[in-house]
């Protein structure tokens, strides 16, 4: 319980630790605990951040859908209406291609039936030469009585 | 060992192992008389008494040295190693141990002075450490040392005055420090003569109740810590007179109870010297 130098030497030993822990212990602890501390803020702001940004992703994604959707049914409706346009256009060409098919058969059959007639009316008129040459015993000169041939064959 | 009464045994646990000079024509405990002035280690209390203040107790400064450099050595090797991703074990303890400094800092230190915080954590650790080593049973490293030919030895360097005032007499130096450089001389002087009152007519009257509340805080921090060191000290050594069977029931609880002692003793003596110097760096 003696007041001696051990005093003085603690007090250097005091002195002494202090310096170095001031020199080479403080800083860089605290240098490393700052350091995280900031690396921590700077990921939760982060994250924060990363949050607001799928939202709002979200919500465009959400909006394209949307969008997306409704021209999807437009182009669908367009088609539709192509197709029955379409559709309408062929049965229309169809009927007109029918149409004057018939016309033309018609016009064939028609053609075929005076060419028939005519056939059959000179046909006719040779006969009845002959069968008047038979009766007058005489032939007929045809230039002579063409003109009455004509008539004759103009009535059949 | 020589310790055959309770008394002796008490008294023989209370005496540093000193070395110091012993003067001239002095005669020692085994009779012999010094030619000269000599050097020596004491080998009884009486002969480390005779050697008045130039002596060192050479176990209060060998391990409160220890500790200290046990504390900058792991501390130092955290500091090395220290990582800003996650912390490992060691690691963790040391920023606690960094936090609740910042904590007393931050409550109590209201100056910007990048000394201050690590002065604290050096006080702190170092205080806490030497404290510590009041938890090995008393009889345990004086008796190794006894076989080593040591006939004194006292582990605790805190239950020492010389340990606890070398501390006290640095925080001083340093209020001194600090008042005279934020102040000025003249600041200073004047922070002394005119509080509390402020008159010239009273500027005696400040001065002595001034410097005698400078003088205090020293004193207290150091007679505090040694106090309660010292008490606690002996309740042990007395706990260990007993019949070994019955100490447990006792020295149990006492250490436990001194767990709380040694960390609040600790947190005392820092958070007193960081208000202290807060002080010191308040300009009026």
């Amino acid at each position: 319980m003696n007041i001696n130098l051990t005093l003085i030497g603690q007090a250097i030993a005091f002195a002494i630790f202090v310096w170095f822990c001031v020199k080479y212990v403080w800083p860089p602890i605290t240098a490393a605990m700052e350091a995280r501390q900031k690396k921590i803020a700077d990921g939760l702001s982060a994250a924060d951040r990363a949050s607001l940004d799928l939202e709002l992703a979200q919500e465009k994604a959400s909006k394209e859908l949307q969008q997306a959707k409704e021209e999807a049914a437009a182009l669908i409706d367009q088609a539709n209406k192509r197709a029955a346009q379409i559709v309408e256009a062929s049965k229309d060409d169809a009927r007109k291609e029918g149409d004057k098919l018939i016309e033309q058969a018609r016009a064939e059959i028609q053609q075929e039936r005076i060419q028939a007639r005519d056939a059959l009316r000179k046909e006719v008129a040779t006969l009845a030469i002959a069968g008047a040459e038979k009766i007058l015993e005489t032939s007929v000169d045809a230039k002579a009585h063409s003109e009455m041939l004509d008539k004759l064959a103009a009535e059949l | 060992m020589a310790a055959d009464t309770p008394v002796e045994y008490i008294q023989h646990h209370l005496t540093n192992l000193t070395y110091g000079k012993l003067p001239e024509g002095y005669e020692r405990a085994d009779g012999t008389v010094l030619q000269e002035a000599t050097w020596t280690m004491a080998h009884t209390g009486q002969e480390a008494s005779d050697m008045g203040f130039m002596a060192f107790h050479v176990d209060t400064l060998g391990w409160s040295i220890f500790m200290g450099i046990l504390f900058l050595g792991l501390f130092r090797m955290v500091a090395k190693k220290a990582t800003t991703g996650v912390p490992g074990g060691l690691q963790n303890v040391v920023e606690m141990t960094f936090e609740f400094i910042q904590g007393i800092i931050r409550d109590g230190f209201h100056g910007r002075n990048p000394v201050i915080a690590p002065l604290a954590l050096t006080i702190f650790v170092w205080i806490f450490l030497m404290n510590s080593l009041k938890l090995i049973p008393v009889d345990f490293i004086p008796q190794i040392a006894h076989f080593l030919g040591l006939e004194y030895f006292k582990i605790v360097p805190t239950t020492d005055p010389n340990g606890t005032f070398g501390i006290s007499i640095g925080v001083f130096l340093l209020i001194i420090f600090y008042s005279i450089k934020v102040k000025g001389a003249g600041g200073f002087a004047k922070e002394l003569s005119f509080t509390p009152f402020n008159h010239w007519a009273l500027v005696p009257f400040n001065l002595v109740l001034e410097i005698l509340g400078l003088l205090t805080k020293p004193l207290s921090l150091a007679l505090r810590l040694f106090g309660n060191m010292y008490a606690g000290e002996v309740v042990f050594i007395l706990i260990a007179i007993l019949p070994f069977w019955v100490q447990w029931t006792l020295n149990v609880p006492w250490a436990i109870f001194h767990i709380l002692v040694i960390t609040l003793q600790a947190f005392i003596f820092t958070t007193l010297s960081v208000v202290y110097l807060s002080q010191a760096h308040e300009d009026h």
